[in-house]
């Protein structure tokens, strides 16, 4: 039994964050998932959010948008789209985020609109936090 | 035989154009460095999605209600050609060789009685392209503004061919770019990418990377998947066809300036033969004039 779970966080530019890790908080597509060591295989969609990667006591965390957690006996993958890390991350930055999505919105339909939705919703939760200044303190 | 002075100002000009050679080399070589990195960082990203996908396939084969983007149309009459090629010259026969993969494809098929469509990556290839097919091309996009590759590139143009799928206006898809062997050889290839399956087909055939993660002792472990295989696939698919442009372009970038390096190189070195020639002619010249000019001294001082 493997104690670590070996992780890796990819964007399509470059490997992010690559390691043994403890436990690993992914924003699932229906929910968020806490992942630990020897986890059963899984394979989730991701909606924007922040990832928390546990190890050795010290949590790092990334914004994430979009893309894919492949969990297999080797390990956890996450293939996002766009990562950043947390303490990149700005108010203006959400702020010009949630604005453009929220345009998208207004010309989608049906599941397509309701994943826009998701995302916004998302985006808007992390802005808020941010303000509260718990993300970083957490 | 030309004058004194037009060798030397043919001498200086070879010189010039020696030191213009010689700094565009130096700077594809400090570009393909780059290029060579990038390609290199985005690897692991796309064969994560390649091995996903290749799961997901063998786990929705025989699924009726499986996207269209993965196994294809019942027709096969359009076919989408997507020709990348750079938007700059003076790099070898790089592009040229894209372009004659190109010709080649659109011959055979059209040969099949299936009709071309041609949508184009660079400004080089349109320029070429344009001459023998102007009436098949249907979009161009350059990529001269751009002064990194990024993924929004490939997102552009994916959700493009994406949005043309969903319209029905073509059928399959192919790519053609040229594969980065090393600095000297850029293969051109053409890389199916709709219908999707097929694509992964062919990559479990060759043995490429992508099916080498095809998880070891994994056979038939439950996957979970959350939301469902087609919830799933529905996001993967564009997801799969962008990372396929973008390595791609990344590779295109490499050879482009792996091939500039090469083709600057000669020209230096030729410009390097042909100064010496000149300065041999050059001297020989010189060394006549004076030869011609004693005689006339000394045949002049004979004579009186």
């Amino acid at each position: 039994m493997t104690t670590k779970l070996n992780f890796s966080l990819v964007s399509p530019e470059r490997e992010i964050y690559s390691g043994e890790v403890d436990q690993v908080d992914i924003p699932g597509a229906e929910g968020d998932m806490g992942l630990l060591p020897n986890h059963s295989p899984l394979m989730a969609g991701l909606r924007v959010g922040a990832i928390t990667i546990y190890a050795d006591g010290i949590e790092t965390q990334y914004l994430v948008q979009g893309g894919f957690a492949d969990v297999t006996p080797e390990g956890l993958t996450v293939l996002a789209e766009k990562a950043l890390p947390m303490d990149e991350v700005t108010a203006e930055y959400l702020g010009a985020h949630i604005e453009s999505a929220t345009t998208q919105l207004a010309a989608l339909t049906g599941e397509e609109a309701l994943a826009v939705q998701k995302n916004i919703d998302g985006l808007k939760l992390l802005a808020d936090r941010l303000q509260s200044g718990s993300v970083v303190s957490m | 035989m030309a004058s004194l002075k037009d060798l030397k100002n043919r001498i200086n000009s070879v010189k010039n154009t020696r030191k213009i050679t010689k700094a565009m080399q130096m700077v594809a070589a400090a570009k393909l460095r780059k290029a060579q990195a990038a390609a290199e960082s985005s690897r692991p990203y796309a064969d994560g999605i390649g091995s996903i996908i290749v799961n997901l396939t063998h786990s929705m084969a025989g699924v009726s209600d499986a996207p269209e983007l993965l196994v294809g149309r019942d027709k096969h009459g359009t076919v989408l050609l997507v020709v990348a090629t750079a938007d700059r010259g003076l790099c070898g026969g790089f592009n040229t060789n894209i372009v004659r993969q190109a010709r080649e494809e659109i011959a055979t098929l059209e040969q099949s009685g299936k009709t071309v469509k041609l949508l184009l990556i660079g400004r080089k290839g349109r320029e070429q392209l344009e001459r023998l097919y102007a009436d098949r091309i249907v979009d161009f996009i350059s990529l001269k503004e751009e002064r990194t590759l990024h993924v929004g590139i490939a997102r552009d143009i994916g959700n493009r061919i994406i949005s043309m799928f969903n319209g029905g206006e073509f059928d399959t898809c192919k790519l053609i770019y040229a594969e980065f062997k090393s600095i000297m050889t850029q293969k051109p290839v053409s890389r199916t990418l709709v219908p999707a399956a097929a694509a992964i087909d062919a990559c479990d055939n060759e043995g490429e990377p992508a099916t080498d993660r095809v998880m070891p002792g994994f056979d038939g472990a439950i996957y979970t998947y959350e939301p469902d295989e087609i919830g799933i696939l529905r996001t993967l698919l564009p997801l799969y066809i962008n990372t396929q442009i973008f390595s791609a372009l990344l590779e295109n970038q490499a050879g482009e300036m792996g091939s500039k390096m090469t083709a600057m190189d000669n020209a230096t070195r030729n410009a390097g033969d042909m100064i010496d020639k000149l300065t041999l002619t050059y001297n020989r010249t010189r060394q006549a004039k004076i030869t011609s000019e004693l005689i006339e001294i000394i045949s002049g001082a004979e004579a009186l």
